[in-house]
């Protein structure tokens, strides 16, 4: 008796809990399950002039190593995570750790760093541009002072991907800020009282004490700091439009103008296998280090 | 602090404080200047939509201040339908989030059944496959629904928010059973519990993912230009793209004026809210 109680009672528990995860569920199967499965199914497939469907794996890898574009868009997009990522992390790192003092006008010095924050990418790309601009650019009228000659920033292809990144790392620190705060203001104050008793200089503490107390938040910025420099284009579009000559293109810029201006879907498709491989490549780094070194509460 | 102690280093002591005190001047006097130069470009902007082209491009800060460029961007772009685009499809948008993500969670949260593990871990695969990197596939499936130009299609793909199902799980997982077993017990039903007891129990956790999702898709830009094509449904990130690029060649002032009036709504929301804002985002991050 009761086992067949219990038995009704899991049934109808499994019974509710499907109800209140269909809409969910089926909503993740039109827009995550499905697409991510046909993207991979189409890199592994072609059709032919017939319409017959063949294993194309091969052909398909063929083209992405043919590709220079390609190429450049992987190599750009690496570059561009590995100084985007540490810069705005160091930045947002040295933000927190001065808004968690206590001065005048801390609040505004805050908000000055979160602002960028709130505009959209476009926005902040159409102010850079003037910033950037070869003859009347604030930049090259600010070099000028100095007796310096300025560049075409975003016309040289040596400067187009730098310029890029000063826009996004100036966008990005400080919403990354923003989690070192939190987590700098989780620190109990008695630990940090103790901890400037133990040890009263200020950087022997930041190295010994508060930085290891924030590995988890760096973790958590790291990895979210990698997933925005693969995920974030917007600027792309008002600022250089990948060029010149590909010299700025990102990945996912790449996979936007396959797709949507040379209308060449399969294509697409490769591309977009490439870019979840190195998300997964992220998540993977993430679950290993979470498991290992950095110790969750 | 005793005497003692304190006597025979009052020499070294003071010596240590100046050069304490000087450090910490200095210290604040960067974060002033790196705050200053992180406003920079918005103040200049600022400045920049209140003055002509041309007095805007040679800095002339004795130049007049004239309200024309933001009657010049007005009368180019249809901002207000803009902006209602956008206030339109993240109202929709937060909405389904909330409904979806509420059942999702709760089921996650507190309802044993088999291989709810599983359900979890596949859920949390959107973190990783996001909306973003599948526009491809994602233009296909909404135009098999035929939404392309509509808030529903800007509006899908981001529903089942895994980072939503996430965040709400952890606060309905933090609610005492206890409570819902006495409200069980007042006869209450499963999908009662949830709304009278669950839902106002995190309602900082609704407050908190409520921001960050507006802020998000308030600016989020690449999806809605893949996916819409006419006024009818395009959002303001969008708009001002259209509205700066070259082939309308509109001056840097106007630009100014235009970009203005695109942020000024958020930013407004942002500036009035500030406190709730940081707060939801830091909430977001320690979770």
């Amino acid at each position: 008796m009761p086992n067949t109680l219990l038995n009704s009672m899991r049934s109808s528990n499994f019974a509710f809990a499907w109800m209140l995860l269909l809409p969910a569920m089926v909503l993740l199967s039109c827009f995550t399950y499905f697409p991510a499965f046909s993207a991979f199914y189409n890199s592994l497939f072609a059709t032919d002039f017939s319409g017959a469907r063949h294993f194309a794996l091969q052909d398909n890898l063929l083209d992405l190593y043919y590709d220079p574009v390609f190429w450049r868009a992987l190599t750009n997009n690496l570059w561009y995570a590995l100084i985007t990522v540490p810069a705005s992390m160091i930045l947002a790192l040295v933000m927190a750790l001065w808004v968690n003092e206590k001065f005048l006008g801390r609040s505004l010095l805050r908000l000055s760093f979160f602002l960028p924050t709130m505009l959209p990418m476009v926005a902040a790309a159409n102010i850079w541009m003037f910033f950037y601009s070869p003859n009347i650019g604030l930049f090259n009228r600010v070099l000028a002072v100095f007796g310096i000659q300025g560049a075409n920033w975003l016309g040289d292809p040596s400067t187009a991907l730098w310029a890029t990144m000063l826009l996004a790392i100036w966008k990005e620190a400080g919403f990354f800020m923003i989690f070192y705060l939190a987590a700098l203001q989780a620190i109990p104050s008695e630990l940090n009282d103790a901890a400037r008793l133990e040890a009263p200089g200020y950087f022997y503490r930041l190295r010994r004490f508060i930085l290891p107390l924030l590995g988890p938040t760096t973790l958590f910025v790291f990895i979210n700091a990698v997933i925005h420099a693969f995920k974030v284009v917007d600027h792309l579009f008002i600022l250089t439009k990948g060029g010149p000559n590909n010299a700025s293109t990102l990945l996912l810029y790449y996979i936007y103008e396959t797709a949507f201006a040379f209308f060449d879907a399969g294509y697409a498709a490769i591309l977009t296998m490439v870019l979840l491989l190195l998300l997964g490549l992220c998540s993977a780094i993430q679950f290993a280090l979470s498991h290992k070194r950095v110790h969750y509460r | 602090m005793s005497m003692l102690t304190a006597i025979p280093n009052t020499a070294s002591a003071s010596g240590a404080n100046t050069a304490l005190s000087i450090m910490r001047l200095s210290n604040i006097t960067a974060a002033w200047i790196l705050g200053f130069l992180w406003v920079l470009p918005l103040l200049y902007m600022l400045w920049a939509a209140f003055h002509t082209g041309s007095d805007a491009i040679y800095f002339d800060l004795s130049a007049p201040w004239s309200l024309d460029n933001f009657r010049h961007a007005w009368e180019m772009a249809p901002f207000v339908r803009y902006l209602f685009n956008t206030f339109a499809m993240v109202t929709l948008l937060l909405s389904l989030q909330i409904t979806v993500c509420t059942l999702a969670a709760f089921a996650l949260a507190r309802v044993e059944f088999r291989g709810r593990q599983w359900v979890f871990a596949f859920v949390l695969l959107q973190m990783m496959v996001m909306p973003e990197a599948l526009i491809t596939e994602n233009y296909q499936m909404v135009a098999r629904f035929n939404a392309i130009d509509t808030y529903w299609g800007i509006a899908l793909p981001y529903v089942a928010s895994a980072f939503g199902i996430f965040l709400l799980r952890q606060a309905f997982m933090q609610v005492p059973q206890e409570l819902e077993d006495a409200a069980r017990v007042e006869g209450l039903s499963r999908l009662g519990v949830l709304l009278k007891v669950y839902v106002p129990l995190a309602k900082p956790t609704y407050l908190a993912y409520a921001l960050v999702s507006l802020s998000h898709h308030w600016n989020n830009f690449l999806w809605p230009l893949v996916i819409t094509n006419t006024t009818d449904s395009r959002p303001i990130t969008v708009g001002l793209a259209l509205f700066g690029s070259p082939e309308v060649g509109v001056d840097w002032g106007v630009l100014s004026a235009g970009t203005l009036i695109a942020i000024a709504p958020l930013l407004a929301m942002f500036l009035l809210f500030q406190r709730q804002f940081m707060q939801s985002f830091m909430n977001a991050g320690l979770k």
